[in-house]
């Protein structure tokens, strides 16, 4: 039973900020995916986290107890490392026993608990082998099946699948969401895969220069980001900011016209591939296509609203050429609306 | 001789490397050349030292040995002082390694895992200490020693002889922890262990064959060594210092002899650490 608190914790290398002020609670069970590109903090928070690195300023309680200050042993949490650190010295049996091993667990009970992550992570048949004769996913396995056999209160884990093929990484992602829900551990997981995120995490903290910009559930995030930065970064095709101007409440594009907030004037309108529907009427937005790549599953319109680049998810059976104006459809409420200057979301009347 | 060369071009063939004959032709002759260049020394001493007496004047020289006889390197070791300075050669290489290690191998560790200021003054300055001529040293080393009651002992000897080997020690030993993924020491501490016990557990086995290869090297360092070694003995000489003296005095085949028994050594080590060395050195040793 833990919950982890991030109290304000700042982190600066000589004079840059590598952390400004980030504060964040995840709760006890509670899977929390660090999203960010890289250089943007998330891996230095987990390793603060863990005490593999001190913090400037803040603190770090994990289950109620402030650990700030503690050696990364006396935290009670487990890691997976983004290069598996699977001791090559020794056996996978070794290796999965070895946070036991120190916590001087008696030999039936290292063996009982070795045994049970091994075969939660399939990996019984090579228990006796070294990890020099493992291939990338089977080290992969035994670095996760170390950091269980603890039975950690917290599990951290850093970009654990960036090293796998694309199709392994499919296959590891599912397997993990399955024994980490069984387990029922609190799990910090960073990665720079908005996919891995979106499919394993509850909640999603997007990390942008140093600060958390939003934390939410997947589809909040994706739904309604918090600035122009998640909204660009979360999601495939990206969303598409269209400048417009707003009077009186209302933007204009083209024949069409939509009701914005009255907060400013230069806005960007946000608006979501798959939330433009291709007119029949021809009434709505217009939409120059320049290419049509057929995905199978939809078509991907890449194009210009008003002058300015935006990619467009239309049904697979739609009839649209290169070269055509077509015009969109938007329902206003699945719009998000942006102050140009600040790039944050502003919130609608 | 035929097989070796037999399984040489079958794994140069297996690795895809078909070089035409004619450079085939003289990458085996340079290999001969340079072979030859090795061992028909030492085996011209072999032959001087197993010889006997006669084998060393005769000539021409044959190629085989004609009358095999252990009589001078038996008479050799049986020469007063040879095995007490045997003996002193011994102490002397091993203080040498344990000193070396333990003082190069933390040196090392903190030039890897560390940044400090003055971190690379500190590596040259370590390399700086070979610039330094022993000559120049010799007397007020000597008087030094007599102070301290280190002069013609084995343990003086061997302070000397680590300050020649702790520069290797410390380059080495730093290349050999940077070859470590940090990784796993982060992975030990998260798992339970301490700064020390990490070390002990995991960084420690990780690089035991490359701190016998350091090792090894501060022993034949120390063997070899024969200038200090002369200076600041007088009865307790090591090997070499005393063969020195007294070959100087001997019939050829005896120095034949000592000559071999000094050689010994330092073939021994290249053949048992020269994975190692390659490692070391970053050659790949497949």
């Amino acid at each position: 039973m833990a919950d982890i608190v991030i109290d304000r914790v700042v982190k600066e290398f000589g004079s840059f900020r590598a952390l400004q002020e980030i504060s964040l609670t995840v709760n006890d069970g509670e899977f929390v995916a660090l999203l960010g590109p890289s250089g943007c903090g998330k891996t230095t928070l987990l390793r603060i986290i863990a005490g593999l690195e001190a913090q400037t300023s803040g603190r770090v309680v994990i289950g109620g107890r402030d650990v700030s200050d503690l050696a990364p042993r006396k935290r009670g949490l487990a890691m997976v490392f983004q290069n598996y650190a699977v001791f090559p010295h020794m056996t996978v049996f070794e290796n999965v026993a070895f946070g036991l091993r120190m916590q001087k667990a008696p030999q039936a009970e290292v063996k009982r608990r070795v045994e049970r992550a091994a075969s939660l992570l399939h990996i019984e048949s090579y228990l006796d082998r070294y990890p020099a004769k493992l291939s990338g996913g089977q080290r992969q396995r035994v670095a996760v099946a170390r950091a269980l056999a603890v039975e950690p209160a917290v599990l951290l884990m850093d970009e654990p699948l960036s090293n796998l093929d694309a199709l392994l990484r499919l296959e590891m992602r599912t397997e993990l969401k399955a024994v980490l829900r069984e387990a029922g551990t609190t799990t910090i997981y960073v990665t720079h895969d908005q996919t891995e995120a979106m499919g394993l995490a509850d909640r999603i903290a997007v990390m942008y220069g140093g600060k958390i910009d939003q934390i939410g559930s997947p589809l909040d995030i994706y739904a309604t980001p918090a600035t122009r930065f998640v909204g660009s970064f979360i999601g495939s095709p990206p969303m598409n900011f269209i400048k417009v101007r707003c009077s009186q409440g209302t933007a204009r594009i083209g024949d069409a016209a939509l009701p914005c907030p009255s907060a400013g004037t230069e806005m960007e309108l946000g608006l979501r591939g798959e939330d433009a529907i291709l007119s029949p009427s021809g009434s709505g937005i217009p939409f120059d296509v320049r290419v049509v790549e057929p995905m199978g599953s939809h078509l991907l319109l890449t194009g210009s609203i008003d002058g300015q680049l935006a990619r467009i998810v239309a049904p697979p059976t739609a009839k649209v050429n290169a070269g055509q104006r077509v015009s969109l459809d938007v329902d206003p409420t699945r719009v998000t609306w942006i102050d140009s200057t600040t790039g944050r979301v502003v919130a609608r009347d | 001789m035929t097989t070796g060369a037999a399984e040489l071009s079958q794994t140069s063939t297996s690795r895809g490397v078909a070089l035409p004959s004619a450079r085939r032709l003289l990458l085996w002759t340079g290999l001969a050349v340079l072979i030859a260049w090795v061992l028909v020394p030492i085996y011209l001493v072999a032959l001087g030292a197993f010889g006997g007496r006669l084998g060393v004047f005769r000539w021409p020289k044959t190629i085989w040995p004609t009358d095999l006889s252990f009589a001078a390197m038996s008479q050799f070791l049986a020469i007063e002082g040879v095995f007490n300075a045997l003996v002193n050669s011994l102490i002397a290489a091993g203080l040498t390694v344990v000193f070396s290690i333990a003082l190069g191998a933390p040196a090392g560790y903190a030039l890897a895992r560390y940044t400090f200021r003055g971190q690379n003054a500190y590596r040259l300055l370590v390399l700086l200490t070979r610039a330094f001529p022993l000559a120049i040293l010799a007397l007020p080393l000597t008087v030094s020693f007599i102070r301290l009651g280190l002069y013609d002992t084995p343990f003086g000897v061997s302070l000397i002889h680590t300050v020649l080997a702790l520069p290797f020690a410390a380059l080495v030993t730093q290349s050999l922890f940077m070859g470590i993924p940090r990784e796993y020491e982060e992975a030990a501490w998260v798992f339970g262990c301490t700064r020390f016990q990490a070390f002990m557990k995991v960084v420690l086995p990780l690089a035991l064959p490359g701190l016998a290869a350091t090792a090894i090297f501060a022993f034949v360092i120390s063997w070899n060594e024969v200038f200090a070694a002369s200076i600041l003995t007088v009865r307790e000489r090591t090997l070499t210092a005393y063969l020195l003296r007294i070959l100087a005095e001997s019939p050829l085949h005896y120095r034949f002899a000592g000559g071999f028994i000094l050689i010994i050594p330092s073939v021994l080590f290249i053949f048992a650490v020269r994975r190692y060395l390659f490692a070391v050195w970053g050659i790949a040793s497949k």
